[in-house]
Formats: structure tokens, sequence, C-alpha cells
């Protein structure tokens, strides 16, 4: 039987650890890349005026983004708002009351089918429900979209992390008489407090740096986002949008990626916190 | 103790010394392993018998911290030697694991692995080296017509007894085995051992045990480990009759371990 | 023992109340779901009964006179999925099988953080650093290697950016199934005389293969659906792909482009559009997950 020869294996073999390592130099490198261009490019837009004064069109002195700050703000905490409460009822639900029956396997399956989802179908969505009928963009409607995004997410999240808790501690408190809701709200959720608010913070990196579904619903402005209910809203992202895409301008451009350097250090803080927070639970 | 007439020694150790980062698991061990029989190893919980088996096909270095001093001489060779390949080293020497390791893929794929490795058989020398080497192992009748099924689906005794073919398949010279029927039920266990019993006349087999009795029946020579030293070497029935070092007779007697 | 006197609250009213409550809000999800397909369904519908079938096969788009046709949009989505999955499946398994297999802690531990961060990065990040960095390179690049003159734009832009969103998210899930393969079956692999890439392929990748195949369909997802990265760097153009350099559009990024102004039937027929997209996600996403519990089940059974 004729023999196969133990170089080729051998030379097929460094060549693959080779290539692995060019591909995961060329991955770090990557990011390396994109994030030294944000800092080198934001960073010349950063001023104390940056972050006060409002956004303003082209031709007029100073500007900054401090509206769309504010605006991200309250579209972000109007998200929270309108998913957190439910996504953590409904992971409740999946963790308490029923783990294992049709009802809840179809709940779960849809949740990760809907995390799936296109977040620009969202805010078409959105646009449909709210703006179209209304006949007006909002911060509200920026908001709702947002939050149909999360709401999934906080969900499925909110039930891993009440699994979590061991069952002994919810004998305990039944086992003295607690009625099912105070045990639930007062001990189990208190157990798995971090890991829940850890979920939401998540859900918050995930929203904070989406554009497409705020496109239909919350628009910008150069307004403050005080007529959040009824009128565009300025944001963060869109704005990034407009001045990055439709303005051929040097100095909006400079804007433009500072706006972005902002977003990306929240982002990618709340992130590295959520992880360590994370990883500290699994230590434990 | 060795018949200079009918023995011949395949495996000399010398000197041996394993670390597990800066733990040390071998003292300076030494020991001759003769060809073509069955050797046991035997000693408590940790005494380093798995690592010394584990030296001999150098399965160890997948782990970094794990280092050895010494000589392995396998055919006036030191196989601990850097220039030696360790394919073809692995080739030559099969390993059976405590748990049974059936690969994911079919009965006959799983057997004819080790083959398909090193070798490039045509499709009849295959399935010939495959029946061989399943009715070898004792496990033809069972499976003959099952080849194309998964070898996971198959029993515990039997996935053992697949891992056993799928070792003798690439007809290696040395089998090494690591308490083979720990995880077996009595009756596969029974067929195992008559196994190692008709496999003796073709290879060299090294087998660590837990279970004296199974030391007793089936092993010629037998060496008692205990931590990390080799306390004594001799012929099974020395060692179970009348062994010269006290610590082995308490072994034995099952008055520690 | 004398009963304890009732409770001012009767508690178990309030607990079945919370019941359904929860119940109610996990159910909102379904609702949700099916709420979306219901609205672009009907939003579409003007613009389903004015161009019927034809609308996914013409490629003639005239604002003017009124008449679209969504075939450069989804051939343009189909492009650069393609062409993202063929750069980040292989990268991402021979990275994963790299950090799992063979680099040293010291080395895993950053680089697996560094591709956690790679997938944090918000996408629209990815398209300013496509449009003001990367475009000006591959214009580069494209002279340099082959003498075409390049405007930077295109499918293999973009879909080179959807390729490295999508690999930190890829490899994610199949280091997680690379590590689940049990250490036993590898070492017996090894001890038969295998090399590292042959255990990969052999033991590794036949083990794991419902999980491996179910991160490349969330990664499919992923990209199917991905805007603002290939909003910026795609060329905006209503063409059908004639080169991996032309420009052109995807279904995301003619919604994205076109929503704001448009009136009339163009909203229905971004309508439909999105409708498109959705009903591609809904089926990537469903098989997905039948797949992915399909996988879970046998993994349990082992």
């Amino acid at each position: 039987m004729k023999r196969r020869g133990i170089l080729f294996r051998k030379t097929l073999n460094t060549a693959v650890k080779f290539c692995s390592i060019f591909c995961v130099a060329a991955a770090v490198a990557t990011l390396v890349w994109i994030l030294y261009t944000v800092f080198r490019s934001g960073l010349q837009a950063l001023s104390w005026s940056f972050f006060v004064e409002p956004t303003k069109p082209y031709g007029i002195e100073g500007g900054g983004i401090a509206n769309a700050l504010l605006g991200t703000l309250f579209i972000t905490v109007g998200a929270v708002i309108l998913s957190v409460p439910p996504g953590l009822l409904g992971g409740i639900y999946l963790s308490e009351f029923d783990r294992d029956s049709k009802l809840s396997r179809t709940i779960r399956f849809s949740a990760n089918v809907m995390m799936g989802i296109p977040s620009i179908l969202c805010g078409l969505f959105v646009y449909a429900l709210l703006v179209y009928n209304t006949k007006h963009f909002s911060g509200l409607a920026g908001s709702l979209a947002l939050a149909v995004i999360m709401f999934p997410v906080v969900l499925r999240t909110s039930e891993d992390m009440l699994r979590m808790v061991p069952n002994s501690l919810r004998e305990s408190a039944l086992a003295l008489g607690t009625p099912r809701w105070i045990a639930v709200f007062t001990i189990v959720c208190r157990a798995a407090r971090n890991g829940l608010l850890t979920g939401v913070l998540l859900a918050i990196a995930r929203v904070g740096g989406e554009t497409a579904p705020l496109l239909f619903t919350a628009l910008w402005s150069d307004d403050w986002p005080f007529s959040f209910f009824s009128e565009p809203t300025a944001n963060l992202t869109v704005t990034i949008n407009e001045y990055a895409t439709n303005s051929p301008f040097e100095v909006m451009h400079t804007r433009a990626w500072g706006a972005a350097l902002i977003i990306c250090i929240a982002i990618l803080a709340l992130n590295i916190f959520c992880r360590s927070i994370l990883n500290y639970k699994r230590g434990n | 103790m060795f018949d200079q007439e009918k023995d011949k020694v395949k495996i000399y150790s010398r000197n041996l010394n394993f670390y597990y980062g800066s733990h040390q698991a071998l003292f300076d061990n030494n020991l001759d392993i003769l060809e073509q029989r069955v050797t046991a190893i035997i000693g408590p919980s940790g005494c380093g018998k798995s690592t010394y088996l584990r030296c001999l096909n150098r399965i160890f270095e997948l782990y970094r911290e794990q280092r050895i001093e010494g000589e392995i001489i396998i055919d006036n060779e030191n196989i601990l030697d850097k220039s030696v390949d360790v394919l073809e080293l692995r080739r030559k020497i099969g390993m059976i694991f405590q748990k049974p390791t059936p690969f994911p893929m079919s009965v006959f794929d799983n057997v004819a692995y080790g083959l398909k490795l090193h070798f490039k058989p045509n499709r009849k020398e295959t399935a010939e080296r495959v029946e061989k080497a399943l009715r070898q192992a004792s496990l033809w009748d069972e499976v003959k017509d099952k080849l194309k099924r998964n070898g996971m689906a198959l029993s515990g005794g039997q996935q053992q007894r697949l891992c056993i073919a799928r070792a003798i398949a690439a007809e290696p010279e040395i089998l090494l085995m690591d308490e083979p029927t720990s995880a077996i039920d009595p009756v596969g266990t029974l067929k195992i051992e008559d196994l190692i019993d008709e496999l003796k006349n073709k290879f060299t087999i090294i087998i660590v045990t837990h279970n004296m009795q199974q030391a007793a029946r089936i092993s010629d020579y037998t060496a008692f480990f205990y931590k990390g030293q080799i306390i004594e070497y001799n012929r099974t029935e020395k060692i179970f009759t009348k062994p010269d070092e006290k610590q082995t007779e308490d072994y034995i007697t099952g008055r520690f371990g | 023992m004398a009963t304890v006197k009732k409770q001012f609250l009767n508690h178990n009213k309030l607990d079945k109340v919370f019941r359904v409550i929860c119940v109610s809000a996990a159910l909102l999800i379904c609702l949700i779901l099916a709420g979306v397909l219901v609205q672009l369904l009907y939003y579409a519908l003007p613009a389903v009964k004015r161009f019927g079938f034809n609308f996914l096969v013409s490629s003639n788009w005239d604002p003017v006179n009124h008449i679209y046709g969504a075939l450069p949009a989804i051939t343009g989505t189909l492009l650069t999925t393609a062409i993202a999955l063929l750069i980040a499946v292989p990268v991402s398994f021979i990275v994963a099988m790299y950090l799992v297999e063979s680099a040293s802690p010291y080395v895993s531990a950053p680089i697996g953080f560094a591709l956690d961060l790679l997938a944090a990065v918000p996408s629209i990040i990815y398209g300013m650093w496509g449009l003001f960095v990367f475009i000006p390179f591959m214009q580069k690049l494209v002279r340099i290697m082959t003498g075409i003159t390049f405007n930077g734009y295109g499918f293999l832009t973009s879909g080179i950016i959807l390729a490295l969103m999508i690999l930190p998210f890829i490899c994610a899930i199949m280091r997680d199934v690379f590590k689940m393969v049990p250490p036993v079956l590898k070492e017996a692999a090894f001890g038969a005389g295998a090399t590292s890439w042959e255990v990969t392929c052999d033991i590794n990748m036949k083990y794991g293969a419902g999980g491996l195949l179910g991160a490349i369909f969330l990664g499919l997802g992923r990209a199917v659906g991905e805007t603002m990265a290939v909003l910026f760097v795609v060329g905006n153009i209503q063409a059908v792909p004639r080169s991996l350099l032309s420009s052109g559009t995807t279904i995301a990024a003619t919604l994205a482009n076109n929503f704001s102004e448009a009136e009339g039937i163009l909203k229905s027929v971004l309508f439909e559009l999105g409708l498109i997209l959705l009903l591609i996600s809904l089926a990537i996403q469903i098989v997905a997950q039948l797949w992915l519990n399909r996988v879970r089940k046998q993994m349990g059974e082992k």
C-alpha cells in the first residue's frame, strides 16, 4: 500500500497556521485602523463649543452637536422606558411561570427571529404605525423604533439571567408564604439584579449606534430636542449621516467625525463595562 | 526476571522525569517493556501511571506546561528527540482511552481513519483492512451490517472495541490502553479482556488499570507505581503472590489505595 | 391553630393578575412580529397591484414616469451578501480554529477581546470609515493591482466592509462551537497521528457541523439587512451588477436613500422593497432557528 507523504501533510499544516496568523493579524489591524481613523479625525472637531453649541448649517459660525447629544439621550431614554418593562416582564414570564411549553417555545422562537430582523425594517414599521398616521416625524417615533429593536434583546437576556438564580432561593421565599409576585420582584429579580442591568446596558449599546431606524422616524433637526413628541428630533447618528453624505464641505465632515468619535467611545466603553461585569460574574 | 531466549525489550525508558508546570509527576523512571507481552501498570490514583503512558506517544506535547526529561528508546531510537517524526511514531503506537472516543463518522470511516491518514489505500484494500481490524477486535459480527451507522450510536463496550479496531487498522506495533474497561459494563469488560489476550500475539500491549484482579488476569508483567516512582516491576505471578517490596504488598492486599 | 386574619390585599388575585401581565408582555413579541409583516404588506399593496410580478425582475427605475423595478436592489443585496460570506466564513473559520487550538491564552484572550470590540462598533462608523478611508484605499489598490481606473465605490468594496462587520460575529459563534468539542476526542485523533489541521477538519468540523452552519446562517441574516455601512460605499445607482467594481444598490440602501423624499407610488414601492427584505430575513431567521434547535437537541443527546 502506498504511503501518504508526511512532508506534504506537515507543510499543509504549517501553511494553514501561517494563513490563520495572517488573518488574525489582518482582523486586529483593521480594528486598529478604524479606531485610529475615528480618533484622529474626530479629535480635531472636539472643543468646548462642540459640546455646548447646537448644530448649525454650513456657513454659520460656530456650531457643535449639543442638541444632537441631548436628542440622542432623550430618544435612548425613551426607548429604554418603552422596551424594558415589557421585556423584563416577558422575561419573568418565561423564567418564572412557563419554562417549557408550546407557548413559551413559540415566544422564545419569535424573540430570536425578531432579533435578526434588519433594523431598517423596524424603522419602516414604526413609520407606518405612527408617522404616517400622525403626519409628522417625532423623537417619540424614534424611541419606539429603537424600543422595537431592544424589546426581544431585553426579553431574552432577562430570561437567561433570571434562570441563573438557583431554585432554592425561589423555594425558600415561597415556603415562607410570600406571594408569587412579591417573591419574583424582591427576591429573584434582586438576586439577578446585576445580570438584568447588564442585559439592558448591552441592549442600549446595540441601539445606540443605530441610524437606519431613525431615518424614517426621528429624522434630524437643528433645533433643540424639546418638541420631542411632535417634531423631528436632533440625534447624533442621523446628523452624522447628513454631514458625511449630504454635505460636501470639509468642516461638516470633521464635525461628523467628532460625533462619530463620541458615539464610538460611548458604545465601546459600555461594551467593555458590561463584559467585565459578566466575566466577573462567571469567575465568581 | 527476563528470559534471555524468548523475551526481547521493545521500549527502554531511562531517567524519565515529567513535569506538569512546576509540579513533578515522574521521578527518574527506568522501565523495560517487553515485546509482544502484556505489561500492566498499577498503583493508586495520581501515582503517574497515565502520565507515563502518555509519554510514550508524546501526546503530552499538546499541552504547553507539560514537559519531560530523559530518554525513551524504541527500536534503537530515542523517540523524545525533536528530530523524530511524531506522526510516524503515533502510527506505530496506538492509544485507547478510558472513555470510548468514537469519531463523529460512520463505523467504517472510524476504523479506516488511521489507515487513510498514513496510507493511500484503494477501495478494496480499505474494505479488506477494515474487516480484518474489526475481526481482530471481535466486533465484525456485531457491526458488519451497520458499517454505515454513526460510530457514536454503538453501545459503550462496542464503542471501545471500535476504538481498538481503529487503533489496530493502521497496523501499529505497540498498543497503549489507559483504563480501557473502567467505563464499560462487566460483559463488555470480559470481551475486551479476551481480546487483549488474543492481541498480544501481534502487539506489545501496555495497560494502565485500577483493577488489580484485571491486572492479575491478563498481564504477563506488572509495574507498581507510587507517587511517580516505580516501586516494583516483575512477572505478574510474582508481584501478586510474593512481592519483594512491602509497599507493593500493602497495595495488593488493599491496605491502601 | 388559629387562622391568620385575611390579608388586606388578596394576593391570590394579584398573583393571577401578575401572571396575566407577564404573559401579555411576552406575547407582545409575537404581536409585533406579526404587526411588522402586516403593516408592510398593507402599505406595499398599491405597488403590488400596480406592478405585479414584473416588479421583481424589472430594472427600470424611472421616477419621472413613476415606473420602478426591484431587480437592481435585489441582485445588489444578493451580490454584496455573497461576497461578504465568501470572505467572512473561511476567515472566521481559521481564526476561530487558531484561537481555540493553537494560540496560547496570552494571545487568544486579547484577540478575542479585540474581535468583540470589532463586533460592537456601530455600523455608521464602518460607513464613515468606508467612505473616507477605505474607498480611496480600494481606488489605489485596484489601480496598482490591475491598472483599472476605479472610483472606489461598488459591490466589491461593500462586500468587503460587510465581511468585516459579520466576521467577529461568525467567529465568536464558531469559537464557542470548537470549544465544545470534547478534548478526549481530539486527543484520540492526535494519538492516531493526525496534524492539527487534520484534527480540525476531521473532528472539529464534523462534530460541530451543525453549530458552524448555524453561525453561517446568522451571519447571512446580518449581512442581508445591513444598511448604513453599505449605503455609504455602494454607489447608490439603480443598476444591476455588471462587475465587482460597478456601482449599484441594495434593498436597504435604496430604502434609506429614497424614503424621506418619497411620495405617492414610490412610497408604496419602497414598502414593497421592505416587504421583500422582510420575507428574505424571516426565511433566513426561521431556518436558522429551526436548524439551531435541532442541533441543540442532538448535542443534548450526545
